[in-house]
């Protein structure tokens, strides 16, 4: 396919066939099967995937970084007319680096905590010999500058904790410059970070490979960020290329049905749910009731100090039968402390949690148990919120069990919750290490649902799920909800989820709300700077996603 | 349960370890089947050495009795004594670390100083000084080895318990309102078994050392035989008699290492961070 739309040779790296295949006991066969494509010079290439489609064993193979349990089995992987395969180690230590530069997904574990920022970039150009003696010590601060980061002259002597996280993939991304490599391959380089600093990493990897003209070879899931920088798309699923074209085309005409699904799941700026959010339920009470919600941690500063943190502050809210709030902030706002101030995981400094009148956080423990069966959650973790130990059926019959419901009763309701979470029922008997994340997901709320609750907090329910599967367990939620008239509080990261099931949006900057608003009004006409920020970094800003019908 | 049987029966010292222990079980069990005299009893001409009398395989003490009888009995005590005193030190190590992991603040603190305090003092010696204060017996040396040897459990267990505590689908539990209570025993606890078992069974082992050691001081009870007993009393007779020490000896070596053994395969088979390991 690659030698139709490219001439041959002239391609910077070409991938041919490449196939590599898993040890046995896998799930399939192959990691990666028949591969081909080809990035030229200057390009921004996106390869697209799911968890497991193969697409990091792919960036590795390029890399001559695969473990030594997976082989490549045949193909060919062609850098400038030289198969990378055929190499010795030697030759592609000396490669890398110098001619292919790689950027790893979690910035927190690719820099060596020892070594100050300086170091690790001035490493990079002495494992090759390049610019000994002083020239490297300013190519290093050249670089920091590069990308934008501050007094490079004070930031180079400075330890990897110090750093943010954007700041240190900033710095993984000069010490994958730092020899002016050819070929760069960022392996899922911005999904650890917030919005507002992925939406400045993607600007810069963008203007870097202008000015330089590198090949880039981008891995991500997010079809936003596709739509942000590539040229070209290939996507993946299951070790196989399913297709690949420039990026117009295969965002707005997919041809194959697994990326049509794929981008079927991308959350539409508009939806139904946010179309008769203006309709106001008058007069009703609130279920719940937040009032100058205020809350503090105390963390150790030095041998004997303490400091305060606030994580929430001033804040209040209401939410009402049958609607949902979507609480929307980047790391670090103090949206998730609100979720676990609603249940009483965590104690308050002040104000009032008022839960159909009465104020619950002024109750104890035992006082606030019996109430617990009204409020539940949905948490965020799906592999680590069920008990690895218990069964399905008993994780989601437990609750009924505490709370007085007779073992038969509580049996017969479960299976029931089993159906209405779309899962089989012989999930009853079965371990949650024998399902995948989204069931694990609708097992969880299966959990949360089986005690009738009033409220239901959700907390970053998706950000552990796959698109496709994150698109079904959103699904599953609404429609549940719209059928028990629950209050929701919704809390997550990505404003263009929020928009499209939460019936009123509050974003969070540093403990406050800055903003809240129906959704329309919050994207169409946003008032505070930082919500303006925020929604201005969305992936995929001038991309509406088509919508398809899922016939294929 | 199958992965976890499949990984133990792979670590070929574990199943090793097992049949060995087995075999010191069934000796037990059977002492008094195969040996009908006690193992006080002088029952032949003192002195002999193993395989010179077909009657005495084993050989006989300075007064005639009969080693193969004395290692036998002595098994009992070992085994009695080493399973006895780790289930009650597991057990009071357990609860302590339990509530200290689980409640936290001053009680977490009052309780780990508490541990701290048995801690600093050397374990044998204070073994030794409560066996002879309450006067050697068997329940005075349980006693006292659990007492020594409970505050590693309970180290372990609060730490198990600090950081599961932290886990998801223990704010679940108590999200859907279960009591404290029920939260310690059905969801954490049973997530920190896998190391009290590994745990457990070396400090099976080490009971069964502690015994004999204070056997050998002469501070073992006075009713029964022990190993540990037995090597004390023939250690005047090292040079005549060597074997006399050597045959309780090897039967300490044998019964440890087989413990041993086992603890390291139960920690294969339960951790799941090395199971993957040569995969």
């Amino acid at each position: 396919m690659h030698n139709a739309t490219h001439k041959a040779g002239a391609a910077l790296l070409s991938v041919e066939g490449l196939t590599v295949r898993l040890p046995r006991l896998g799930d399939r066969p192959y990691a990666v099967r028949d591969l081909s494509f080809t990035l030229d010079k200057g390009e921004i290439l996106c390869i697209v995937g799911e968890s497991g489609s193969g697409k990091s064993i792919c960036a590795n193979a390029i890399m001559g970084l695969l473990p030594g349990y997976l082989t490549p089995e045949s193909g060919r992987i062609l850098y400038q007319g030289t198969d990378l395969l055929q190499q010795s180690e030697e030759t592609l230590q000396g490669l890398r680096g110098r001619k292919l530069g790689m950027i790893f997904q979690e910035p927190m574990s690719a820099l060596n905590p020892i070594m100050t920022v300086g170091e690790q970039i001035a490493e990079v150009m002495a494992v090759h010999n390049d610019r000994p003696g002083k020239a490297r010590q300013a190519r290093t601060l050249e670089l920091l500058e590069l990308v934008g980061l501050p007094e490079p002259g004070k930031l180079q002597h400075a330890y990897p904790f110090r750093l943010s996280g954007g700041q240190r993939q900033r710095v993984m991304i000069a010490m994958a410059l730092a020899l002016e490599p050819d070929i760069l391959i960022a392996d899922e380089p911005t999904t650890a970070l917030d919005v507002t600093t992925q939406a400045q990493i993607l600007a810069l990897i963008k203007q870097i490979q202008l000015v330089m003209r590198m090949g880039v070879m981008f891995i991500t899931h997010d079809f936003g960020v596709v739509a942000d920088i590539a040229d070209r798309v290939a996507v993946m699923e299951k070790g196989i290329l399913v297709e690949q074209g420039p990026a117009a085309e295969v965002l707005n005409r997919p041809s194959h049905a697994y990326t049509r699904r794929l981008i079927d799941a991308v959350p539409h700026r508009r939806s139904a749910a946010a179309a008769e959010a203006g309709s106001k339920r008058g007069g009703e009470t609130p279920v719940l009731d937040v009032r100058q919600l205020t809350k503090s941690y105390s963390v150790p500063d030095g041998l004997f100090r303490k400091r305060h943190v606030v994580a929430v502050q001033d804040v209040s809210f209401t939410v009402q039968r049958g609607r949902t709030l979507g609480i929307v902030g980047e790391s670090g706002s103090g949206k998730s402390t609100i979720g676990k101030c609603l249940l009483k995981l965590v104690g308050i400094d002040s104000g009032q949690i008022l839960f159909n009148g009465s104020d619950i956080a002024q109750m104890s423990q035992a006082e606030f148990r019996p109430m617990r069966k009204n409020v539940q959650m949905v948490f965020q973790d799906p592999f680590a919120s069920l008990n690895p130990r218990h069964t399905v059926g008993r994780i989601v019959m437990d609750g009924q069990l505490a709370n007085g419901v007779a073992r038969g009763k509580a049996e017969h309701r479960t299976r029931e919750l089993l159906r209405l979470v779309e899962l089989h029922v012989g999930a009853f008997d079965r371990y949650p290490g024998e399902f995948s994340g989204g069931q694990r997901q609708r097992i969880g709320i299966a959990r949360a649902l089986a005690l009738d609750p009033q409220l239901l907090v959700a907390d970053e329910l998706l950000s552990a799920l796959d698109a496709s599967v994150q698109a079904q367990v959103l699904q599953l939620l609404m429609k549940l909800q719209a059928q028990l008239q629950i209050a929701m509080v919704f809390i997550t990261h990505d404003l263009r989820v929020a928009a499209n099931i939460c019936h009123h949006i509050a974003v969070m900057h540093r403990g406050r709300i800055v903003e809240e608003g129906t959704p329309e009004q919050v994207f169409t006409a946003p008032r505070h700077e930082y919500t303006r920020k925020l929604i201005a970094a969305t992936p995929g800003q001038s991309w509406e996603p088509p919508r398809l019908a899922l016939a294929a | 349960m199958k992965p976890f049987l499949r990984q133990f029966v792979a670590h070929r010292g574990a199943v090793v370890g097992l049949v060995l222990l087995l075999v010191v079980i069934l000796v037990a069990a059977f002492a008094s089947v195969w040996f009908a005299q006690s193992p006080w009893t002088m029952v032949g001409q003192p002195l002999l050495k193993p395989f010179e009398s077909g009657e005495f395989p084993l050989g006989t003490d300075m007064l005639g009795r009969d080693i193969g009888a004395g290692l036998a009995y002595g098994a009992r005590v070992s085994l009695l004594i080493g399973v006895t005193s780790t289930l009650v030190a597991v057990c009071l190590g357990v609860l302590i670390g339990a509530v200290a992991g689980y409640k936290g603040g001053a009680i977490d603190d009052l309780l780990m100083r508490f541990t701290e305090f048995f801690q600093t003092i050397p374990q044998f010696a204070m073994a030794l000084v409560l066996v002879a204060i309450f006067t050697p017996s068997i329940y005075s040396i349980v006693g006292a080895i659990t007492i020594v040897s409970w505050p590693p459990v309970a180290r372990l267990v609060r730490s198990e318990f600090l950081s599961l505590k932290q886990r998801e689908f223990v704010q679940a539990a108590v999200v859907i309102g279960q009591r404290p209570m029920r939260i310690v025993f059905t969801q954490i606890l049973p997530n920190a078994m896998s190391p009290i078992i590994v745990t457990a069974s070396l400090m099976t082992a080490t009971a069964i050392l502690t015994e004999s050691s204070l056997s050998f001081l002469g501070l073992g009870d006075r009713n029964l035989m022990s190993w540990g007993y037995m090597i004390g009393a023939a250690r005047t007779m090292l040079r005549e008699a060597a074997w006399m020490s050597l045959m309780p000896g090897l039967a300490i070596l044998v019964t440890v290492l087989a413990i041993n053994l086992i603890g390291e395969g139960l920690n294969d088979a339960l951790n799941p961070q090395l199971r993957k390991r040569g995969d």
